[in-house]
């Protein structure tokens, strides 16, 4: 392996601009006479709009829906049966559902008077009752006129489990809270119709232009020629940015309206979080059923998770739930399942998958469940998941939903995370320091991260946009350079850098010679973009694929040049022999001295467009043991994370220092999840947490040092063995962290069943 | 959100920053950090921001025969950084350590945050504490404002309108004295839901939602207090008092 590709840990090829400074967002984008937007949203969480009155002076500066013409709303029916649809107008129509829901568009010189006429818009509202929680008002009364009641789906996988006889049966009922993603960067627009491509010209902070573009282009009514969707750096994603907003429809009818005068609006913090708390809200009832012990007879559970509002494209409001009944059953050997789900609408913002999905309240609600199993069955919590994890020789394993689990040694991860913190000695520990009056205790969680899964899996949960093949673009330059295009975007992943070193993995020119170039949709493949830890595997198997193409052509124009019929592509160069020509030569002679290749071979172009897909379209199964130790303040209800341990298998690493800062980058937004973050909202469905002093995300002094261990089992399916983990370290957090809690306080016959576990709920559930 | 539009005055005189703030919405503004987040969101809308940094002395640190005179628009890092002459040994510094973080203490005075009594900061707590003293400037010249006496409720002072606070006088601890600080919160940096204040002689509760406590002992919490505020005050209280009774 050279010591740039793949494997290799070099260090980012983007890193050099943002530590210096030189990165450019939406925010940095201008264009002379831009003029700033803003929006009117709803103070109410759901009414019927009487009027809206356009403040007099102003009338050509302010935009609702009654003018918005020939825009179509935003529609992300899912295609399973049952599923409920709802049209999510870009400004509101009729009636308002959440508050922030936009109502008017704004333009003015400068955001501050956008914001000054925005508050002169009269407005009446006739508010109605609000649906705030997804089971007292799953029934009703509905919050979409022609619904029944406010289920958007209801799944069941329908195995009748009364015939399991179980010694040991534990339930329990526990809540997840609905959280705001707070990336870095907040969304951002700034469009323009460009007069002479006839185009609209979009800058927008996404993760995913080419679907944001196809969904712009049917809202507005313009071919997707006409529609152009420019990402520049993005300040973090987590699927806050895997959407096609209501503003960019809003600002895209307006800007095509206006001609050329550009406009921008920059999403600040109190919109974001009084509009946007848009994940994580799970509710389970989970019984477990396990024999004397501990081994696993059954799984029965019940799951509602709250959809929002709307249907968010493209991602559909049950996504989630949908994917919450195909994996609760983790990684374990579950012989019996039966689990309903429901989807329901409430009046709060669409559910978006924020980064770990699902994934990470069905970890939650299994892990913590289990652990109240091992305490019952009177085994420790490793030992109880020794005894039901499948093990390497089962592999690839096939579990009760069909997952096809690929390869790993799932109990070995976890006797790796149990050996590093000591478990076996824990216990004497524990006992020290509860002579001492401190409560400390230790939690696991084990699970598996299906990514990177394609067509049939994603056709199965019902979404209205089904990925299929990854595309890169690679193109030898005159120079002897490479320039790779791909449609994902690098949003603080790396990709700069992990796509260049498999393109250097194949073709050897150093990591500065070669340039990804991503984020534009006139520029790139078209793609469904960066999400579901796919573009490791994806692009980097699509990249490593034209790569592959590009070296074959490459090496038959240096057999052509060298005259010989065994040539080997080595150090960037074509040898044969003692004779040799560099790459580069190859790369001018095709370009720019033709005639020195016979014609067959001028046709064979230097610049590769080929798609990728896994050998199975099921996806890589990256898999985790998470180990916390916690200390627990009785007198305060305060958590301190002592040690955090985790042992991740994510096949071959492109690049071991960025699985790293993925992994570490998840694993602090899980350690929000499990004990910070959390969007209150109280009967009239107002968001409670509007600035960051009352929603809480962890800082450097909440997340403590936290070290990896990498096991290192290559996927069959990938093309180089790597497995999709973007989303890894946040799944873990909330369930080792609150079965570490549970271990501390369980001697006194207490646990914890809701997150995030902050003091309040920990004292609680101590008096 | 942006702020609505507003003048901004910056001082040149003690007497011209008076007759500036007796204007109808006139506001005094120091370090900003939480006026200009709550005039962001639009909750504040002075007409007029009247800039007392500038003023003369607002930024001066003067060690006294009896202690510290503190000019309002001194900083939290300048306290932090040891800028400023230590009569509290090392109490100040590590109390301002602990405030927001270094963002916000680069531009938040110690003036600001007192004005401002927001009873989950921490130097309404401490000042009280340190029996300091506040000087005040208003129409009718100078007066004198114990520390005990200045939060009424919270976000009120015994500040008047229209005055100015120049500086607060802090009392030079005995040499060697020995302190202690316990403040609740849920992460580095945040409000606190509680404070303890030990000195010597002196114990007191903070963040109590209501002016800071002075304790004979930990009976003497505020009646009113709900059950939870009450056993996070006793055991920040509890807490201070043993780091500073710690051998």
């Amino acid at each position: 392996m050279s010591r740039q590709g793949v494997g290799a840990p070099v260090l980012r090829k983007e890193d050099g601009r943002f530590l210096r400074g030189r990165g450019r967002y939406v925010g940095d984008i201008a264009f002379p006479g831009m003029r700033e937007v803003a929006f009117l949203r709803s103070p109410v969480a759901h009414g019927i709009i009487r009027a809206i009155t356009k403040p007099q002076g102003y009338e050509a500066q302010v935009f609702t829906w009654a003018d918005l013409e020939g825009v179509q709303p935003i529609r992300a029916p899912s295609s399973l049966p049952g599923f409920r649809k709802s049209d999510q107008y870009p400004l509101a129509h009729g009636r308002v559902r959440q508050v922030g829901e936009p109502i008017a568009m704004v333009m003015a010189a400068t955001r501050a008077e956008a914001e000054d006429i925005a508050e002169m818009i009269g407005l009446d509202i006739e508010e109605l009752p609000a649906a705030t929680d997804m089971l007292a008002h799953r029934a009703g009364p509905p919050i979409h006129e022609n619904w029944p009641d406010n289920v958007v789906l209801h799944t069941l996988v329908d195995d009748d489990i009364s015939d399991v006889a179980a010694p040991i049966v534990v339930r329990r009922q526990l809540r997840t809270a609905r959280q705001h993603m707070a990336p870095m960067e907040g969304r951002g627009v700034v469009v323009r119709w460009d007069e002479r491509m006839e185009q609209l010209e979009m800058h927008s902070s996404s993760q995913m232009v080419h679907v944001t573009k196809t969904g712009l282009a049917e809202c507005l009514g313009l071919p997707e020629a006409a529609v152009r969707i420019i990402a520049p750096d993005v300040g973090g994603g987590f699927g806050y940015k895997g959407i096609l907003l209501q503003e960019e429809v809003a600002m895209g009818w307006l800007a095509r309206r206006l001609g050329g005068t550009a406009l921008r609006w920059i999403e600040d913090r109190r919109e974001a979080l009084s509009a946007q708390a848009n994940c994580r809200e799970h509710h389970y009832d989970i019984a477990v059923h396990a024999d004397h012990d501990g081994r696993i007879l059954a799984i029965d559970c019940e799951a509602h998770v709250d959809s929002g509002a709307y249907s968010a494209y493209p991602f559909s409001a049950c996504l989630e739930a949908a994917q919450v009944a195909s994996i609760l059953p983790g990684p374990y050997v579950v012989p019996r399942y039966r689990c309903r789900t429901w989807s329901v609408a409430t009046n709060k913002a669409p559910i978006l998958p924020y980064r770990g999905v699902a994934r990470t309240g069905v970890c939650y609600a299994l892990e913590t469940t289990l652990d109240a199993v091992a305490r019952q069955a009177g085994i420790s919590p490793v030992e109880l998941r020794l005894r039901n994890l499948p093990g390497p020789e089962a592999m690839p394993y096939i579990n009760i939903t069909n997952k096809i689990f690929d390869s790993g040694d799932y109990p070995e991860a976890l006797r790796r995370a149990a050996d590093a913190v000591d478990a076996a000695g824990f216990p004497a520990r524990q006992a020290a320091a509860r002579a001492e009056g401190r409560l400390i205790g230790l939690g696991f969680a084990v699970f598996c991260e299906q990514g990177a899964h394609g067509t049939s899996v994603y056709h199965g949960w019902g979404i209205p946009f089904v990925p299929g093949a990854e595309a890169a673009q690679v193109r030898l330059t005159p120079d002897g350079g490479l320039e790779v295009r791909v449609g994902v975007q690098n949003h603080g992943q790396g990709m700069e850098t992990t796509l260049a070193q498999v393109a250097h993995e194949l073709l050897g020119m150093p990591l500065d010679r070669i340039r990804i170039i991503h984020g534009d949709t006139a520029l790139t493949p078209y793609s469904t973009g960066t999400w579901g830890s796919r573009s490791a595997v994806m692009a980097g198997g699509a990249v490593g694929d034209a790569c592959a193409l590009l070296r074959e052509r490459v090496l038959a124009i240096g057999a052509h040049l060298l005259q010989a019929e065994h040539v080997e592509y080595r150090d960037g160069a074509i040898h044969a022999g003692a004779a040799s020509v560099p790459v580069a030569e190859i790369a001018r002679i095709f370009h720019r001295a033709p005639q020195q290749l016979p014609p067959e071979m001028q046709t064979q172009s230097l610049e590769v467009t080929l798609g990728h897909k896994t050998v199975r379209d099921t996806g890589t199964f990256s898999y985790a043991a998470h180990a916390v130790e916690a200390e627990v303040d009785a007198a305060t209800g305060q958590v301190k994370l002592r040690r955090y341990l985790i042992v991740e298998d994510g096949g071959v690493l492109l690049n071991p220092l960025v699985a790293d800062g993925q992994v570490l980058g998840g694993a602090a937004q899980g350690i929000g999840t499990a004990l910070y973050e959390e969007m209150p909202f109280d009967t009239a469905g107002q968001p409670l947490a509007s600035t960051f002093v009352d929603y809480l995300l962890p800082g450097a002094g909440e997340v403590p040092d936290i070290e990896i261990l990498h096991m290192e089992t290559p996927s069959p399916i990938s093309r180089f063995g790597q497995k999709g983990i973007g989303e890894s370290g946040a799944i873990g957090p909330p369930a080792a962290i609150v079965n570490a809690i549970n271990d501390a306080i369980a001697h006194l016959g207490r646990e914890v069943t809701d997150i995030p576990a902050t003091p309040e709920r920990i004292l609680a559930a101590l008096a | 959100m942006k702020p609505v539009a507003f003048d901004y005055a910056p001082a040149e005189t003690l007497a011209g920053a008076l007759a500036a703030l007796a204007a109808p919405g006139a506001k005094p503004l120091s370090g900003g950090q939480s006026l200009a987040p709550t005039m962001n969101l639009r909750l504040v809308r002075p007409a007029t921001l009247v800039d007392v940094k500038p003023l003369p002395g607002l930024r001066d640190a003067l060690e006294t025969p009896t202690g510290l005179r503190l000019g309002a628009a001194i900083t939290h890092a300048e306290i932090e950084d040891g800028a400023v002459p230590d009569v509290t040994c090392g109490f100040l510094a590590h109390v301002a350590r602990g405030i927001a973080y270094r963002a916000v203490r680069n531009r938040g005075t110690i003036g600001g945050s007192l004005c401002h009594a927001d009873p989950a900061a921490d130097w309404p707590s401490c000042m009280a504490a340190l029996n300091a003293t506040m000087i005040v400037a208003g129409q009718g010249g100078e007066r004198r404002i114990p520390a005990r006496e200045w939060m009424r409720a919270p976000f009120v002072t015994a500040l008047a309108a229209g005055e100015i606070l120049l500086a607060v006088e802090i009392p030079r601890l005995p040499p060697g004295s020995r302190w202690g600080y316990a403040k609740i919160n849920r992460k580095v940096g945040e409000f606190a839901k509680a404070l303890g204040v030990a000195l010597p002689g002196v114990l007191l509760a903070g963040a109590i939602e209501g002016p800071p406590a002075l304790l004979g002992s930990l009976d003497d919490l505020p009646p009113g207090l709900d059950a939870q505020h009450r056993q996070l005050a006793a055991v920040a209280v509890t807490r201070a008092a043993a780091m500073r009774d710690a051998a």
